[in-house]
């Protein structure tokens, strides 16, 4: 039976022939074609996630030579986190900055840092966030005359990067937490474009890490090695505080300016900071609602 | 003339005003309970220096001077800048060396020196109770280690000391 080469079936075989190159068949091991079909995260169901998490254990394993450990701990139920930050006590030294790359993975060159520490000059309009200085290098902090602000994602109870994403590749989980599906993401940046904090940031190449710097204790929506192309933000440690620890900032900080706990226990450290110090979101007006409290222990 | 026509109509509003009493105080303010050392929480040991403790390996047998004078012969480098006017059996305590001593007599180990400081930073110390002065690690929901007020403030100049910061974040312009 002969086709007649019209132009329906030309524009067809041309199509067909087309997409055929375009497909890597040279790359075709078994492990990239199942990344390539891998289904979405919140509707995969266990069998289906844990064949996932073996292959990205097996994928990074070769790629590092260690074990590295991709965990999956579901949210607790009753939890919701929430985060104070000391600004009467931070001096800015930094020490949460690099405590935080060395947990959760970023690349070092180019540099990725989830904490941004803003420097304000005293008794200026402090809220005019361009006004700051991100920075500032001196011998010894805290300068007199100056305060100090760590800025990182807020975790929004009405997350505006969430409803930007396209492919939804961003979500807000049941503890508070918005995480990020880095299998999912396209690397279209609208999210970092919705953020007003500037708590995202992109992978504008593989990330960069020396195999024996890689922390090997991950999380599937948190710190596992990310992928060019793909935009990456602080989930509260979420390896870390789905395992009752505190985050590695909090950990870090020597002046104790951070603290962290379970919104909805009425003992926790966050609700009594919440009931009794001078407390303030940052951007309030935007009607993000973030789980991210700057408070004043200090002074009235 | 006119202001005075107006007078009895602004005068019952005004008694009303003054003349109703303990408006005010009807007003219920929350009332927050006094927080409590939590029962659950482990401290590492106080940072000595070196050999010093216990302090009844020297002080043993050594009479006890309570003048107050400027120390020649041992403890030189302690240069008191907390309390001024203060004096080392403010809080150390004479008859027994290797303890600490509130002002009412009260004898303290130096594990529990945060009674000490409680003396005058009340409010600090009922903020490091609950958590919030001082650095928390170990687990949000679970066993805390808190730190006692001297691993960050040392007594005898408690004032926290400048600290180089880490390096800054790249700046676009110097990425090649």
């Amino acid at each position: 039976m002969e086709i007649p080469v019209n132009r329906r079936t030309f524009l067809k075989g041309a199509t067909l022939g087309l997409a055929a190159t375009a497909l890597p068949f040279t790359k075709a091991d078994a492990s990239f074609w199942e990344a390539f079909f891998q289904k979405y995260y919140r509707e995969m169901n266990e069998e289906e996630k844990k064949k996932v998490i073996q292959r990205l254990e097996k994928e990074y394993g070769q790629k590092y030579r260690k074990e590295i450990k991709v965990g999956d701990e579901k949210a607790l139920p009753g939890v919701l986190f929430g985060y104070g930050l000391d600004l009467s006590r931070c001096i800015g030294c930094r020490r949460c900055v690099y405590a935080c790359v060395d947990e959760n993975n970023q690349s070092k060159d180019p540099q990725i840092h989830w904490i941004t520490v803003l420097r304000f000059k005293k008794g200026e309009k402090f809220t005019d966030l361009e006004e700051s200085e991100k920075y500032y290098n001196p011998k010894e902090v805290p300068e007199p005359g100056y305060f100090y602000m760590p800025v990182q994602c807020q975790q929004c109870e009405n997350p505006p990067c969430v409803k930007a994403c396209p492919t939804q590749a961003t979500w807000k989980e049941p503890d508070g937490i918005v995480v990020v599906d880095y299998n999912w993401c396209i690397g279209c940046r609208y999210c970092m474009a919705a953020c007003p904090y500037g708590a995202r940031k992109f992978n504008w190449t593989s990330p960069n890490r020396k195999p024996e710097e890689i922390n090997p204790n991950t999380h599937y929506l948190g710190n596992r090695p990310r992928y060019k192309g793909v935009v990456e933000k602080c989930t509260f440690c979420i390896q870390r505080t789905r395992n009752g620890r505190y985050p590695a900032c909090v950990e870090a900080c020597p002046v104790g300016a951070r603290k962290f706990g379970n919104l909805l226990d009425p003992g926790s450290e966050m609700r009594y900071l919440i009931e009794h110090k001078r407390v303030f979101r940052l951007k309030e007006d935007l009607n993000t609602y973030p789980k991210f409290y700057y408070f004043f222990a200090y002074g009235r | 003339m006119r202001i005075f026509s107006r007078i009895p109509f602004f005068l019952p509003f005004a008694l009303l005003f003054f003349l109703t009493p303990g408006l005010s105080e009807s007003v219920d303010l929350p009332q927050f309970a006094e927080p409590e050392i939590p029962k659950k929480f482990s401290v590492p040991p106080p940072p000595f220096t070196p050999g010093i403790f216990p302090c009844s390996q020297c002080h043993q047998g050594m009479p006890v001077n309570r003048k107050q004078r400027k120390l020649e012969q041992m403890h030189q480098e302690i240069i008191l800048k907390h309390m001024p006017g203060g004096w080392c059996f403010d809080c150390h305590n004479p008859d027994n060396r290797d303890t600490l001593r509130l002002a009412n007599g009260t004898v303290v180990s130096f594990q529990e020196s945060y009674y000490l400081c409680a003396q005058c930073h009340g409010t600090v110390f009922r903020d490091w109770k609950v958590g919030l002065h001082g650095k928390r690690t170990g687990m949000w929901d679970g066993e805390k280690e808190y730190r006692l007020c001297v691993h960050c403030h040392w007594p005898h100049d408690p004032v926290f000391k400048p600290i180089k910061p880490l390096p800054p974040p790249v700046k676009p312009s110097d990425i090649r």
